[in-house]
């Protein structure tokens, strides 16, 4: 900005202020940018109402009787939740099986183990193996984990089963668990390490007695984001997981099972030829609100983990 | 306690005996042999993957490139190719980049230079990373609710593209505000003591500093919308074969598919053909997607700066 100041009047502090172009355009670039952060409320709202509009519309009309039913089969009219949970839980439960013991001890040993080198050069494999796309672990769960493992290992187990669709989610999750743990370990201050090498404690005491206890909280924030990931991924399930036009109520790994993901897009993909029975369209609604508050509390418990870390260092 | 069998040892000698003990601590190296392990398997099974996947890829990738690009898609296998995916996915992620990187970018300046600690800020915080936390396929529901019905889009690549773009907004945000904290304080009090508003100070100072970490951060968040598939199902990506025709602006407005979209369909055939087919597809999006993290990867090497 140029003031022009004439020769005969001394600068008052008036000159100094702010013209007035200038200031109105500071407002508007700051609302412009309040808009996009308060965009993220439209959109949370959006989510909400649109999940409990038509999530409340199947509830009124669906028949109490057809909730609890022997299996999950929209297009005969039989709605049972229970199905695609226990579905959902067996595979969480396959991924975090595969997932905690890979994850954390890949976060242990990148965190106390490696040095600086040995970190540079392990650390993209983690971060390789999660950009994986979902889409192409579902491949991979179906044409290598379930035959060249699962069905090896089980004779006769279809080739569609939970348990390969399990081990493939636990891959997937895997480096999502392995860097919110490291992060905490990370943020455990290196006196408490020092204090115990010190007192001749060797490097695994160290690890195991002073910096996991140390992280712990950290820690269970990163499997509860792995349950909370697991429970919402889609993709690998709808491929690998088999039972897309419905299942009977099923706990045994080793045999087809829909999750509450799956059953969306069985139905979502097939939306267009079921438009008019019943009420197969709203369901979708309903699942997906079961889903998100599953998740939503996941994601807030492992948050409030994550902060008491930081509260403590 | 006097014993006479054994001799008396001062502390030096006891310490000095410990250390030139010479026993191997087998409970350390077992703990970190299987702590190593643990990468290692991680390492393997990435390995197995690329490995099985280009070698199933093999028949269709080694014998005609070209023609798989530039091929529409086909019941006949050895004709097929993923031109309409891969015209799709493409569209795709120009809407998301410019939908969702300049709205992000700027609630990230909001909330990083602008917004006090109040309870409003707060909660528009909270707010994002839960959102971050949504599974994918919820926002395909949002998507098929708002844009495809209520605005009445019908399913057409738009709607499908705004959907993607609501999905990454979260991760946008968040990267672009790591790094704008990453800009110290004393860059923008430079900038005020020679009487910048706060606009000029972002525009000039601020950014320029922090345009590699938010370059990195939104390039990688393209490259997850690239690779998303549930949500596009939502919204009615289409698995059949359709032809492509006119201009972009047609495009926009027409049915249209995907990549994952095209490898999700073809995963579903049992014949060996589309086995041969899928994995080439997912070798084309794995290099996309894989080189993108590549260059984002070496960009913050190169640009990383320490204050």
């Amino acid at each position: 900005m140029t003031a022009t100041i004439r020769p005969e009047r001394s600068l008052a502090p008036t000159d100094l202020r702010i013209a007035p172009a200038r200031r109105r355009r500071e407002a508007g670039v700051r609302l412009l940018f309040l808009g996009a952060a308060a965009l993220s409320i439209v959109i949370s709202a959006a989510i909400i109402l649109t999940l409990i509009g038509n999530a409340l519309n199947f509830a009124v009309q669906v028949d109490p009787a057809a909730l609890r039913t022997d299996g999950w089969f929209p297009r005969r009219g039989l709605y049972d939740i229970a199905t695609i949970v226990a579905g959902t839980l067996v595979i969480s439960g396959i991924a975090m099986v595969v997932s905690a013991p890979l994850g954390i001890g890949a976060a242990i040993y990148l965190s106390e183990y490696a040095g600086t080198r040995t970190r540079k050069a392990l650390k993209p494999i983690v971060e390789v193996l999660a950009a994986i796309p979902s889409v192409v672990l579902g491949f991979f769960a179906l044409a290598f984990i379930s035959p060249v493992l699962v069905q090896s290992l089980f004779p006769g187990t279809p080739l569609f089963n939970m348990l390969a669709a399990g081990i493939a989610v636990g891959i997937l999750i895997t480096p999502l668990v392995a860097s919110v743990a490291e992060d905490a370990m990370h943020a455990v201050p290196a006196y408490l390490r020092e204090a115990a090498y010190g007192l001749g404690a060797r490097r695994r005491t160290t690890s195991l007695r002073v910096v996991v206890p140390a992280a712990v909280s950290g820690i269970v924030a990163a499997m509860i984001l792995g349950v909370s990931r697991a429970i919402g991924e889609t993709m690998i399930v709808a491929m690998a997981a088999g039972a897309t036009g419905g299942s009977l109520f099923n706990l045994n790994p080793l045999d087809q099972g829909q999750t509450m993901t799956a059953a969306m897009t069985a139905l979502a993909i097939g939306s267009d030829q079921v438009r008019g029975a019943a009420l197969t369209f709203e369901s979708l609604y309903f699942v997906g609100m079961l889903l998100f508050a599953f998740t939503f509390v996941l994601n807030l418990i492992s948050d409030a983990f994550v902060r008491r870390v930081r509260s403590n260092y | 306690m006097a014993n006479d069998a054994r001799p008396m040892l001062t502390a030096t000698e006891a310490v000095e005996r410990r250390l030139r003990s010479g026993t191997t601590d087998w409970r350390s190296w077992v703990l970190e042999a299987a702590l190593l392990l643990s990468l290692l398997v991680a390492l393997g099974v990435l390995v197995v993957l690329l490995v099985d996947i280009a070698a199933t890829a093999l028949p269709v990738v080694g014998d005609r490139p070209l023609e798989f690009l530039t091929s529409p898609m086909s019941a006949r296998p050895e004709r097929a190719g993923i031109l309409q995916g891969l015209v799709g996915s493409l569209l795709l992620t120009v809407i998301v980049a410019v939908v969702a990187i300049p709205i992000g970018v700027g609630a990230a300046i909001y909330l990083e230079e602008y917004a006090r600690d109040t309870r409003m800020s707060r909660f528009i915080r909270t707010n994002i990373r839960n959102l971050a936390g949504v599974p994918a396929i919820v926002y395909g529901l949002l998507g098929l609710a708002v844009f495809v019905t209520v605005l009445g889009m019908g399913r057409i690549l738009l709607a499908g593209g705004l959907t993607l773009a609501v999905l990454v907004l979260p991760i946008v945000v968040i990267t672009a505000s790591e790094a704008l904290r990453a800009v110290p304080g004393s860059i923008r009090e430079a900038a005020f003591g020679v009487g910048a508003t706060r606009w000029e100070t972002i525009r000039s100072h601020v950014l320029p500093y922090a345009a590699p970490g938010i370059f990195t951060g939104t390039i990688l968040s393209l490259a997850r919308a690239f690779g998303e598939t549930a949500p596009l199902l939502m919204v009615g990506a289409i698995a059949g074969t359709f032809s492509l025709s006119g201009g972009v602006p047609d495009q926009l407005t027409s049915r249209y598919t995907s990549l994952p979209t095209v490898i999700f369909h073809w995963a579903g055939y049992p014949q060996d053909e589309f086995r041969a087919l899928t994995a080439g597809a997912i070798v084309v999006l794995l290099a996309v997607i894989l080189l993108v993290n590549a260059a984002a990867i070496y960009l913050r090497n190169r640009y990383d700066r320490k204050w």
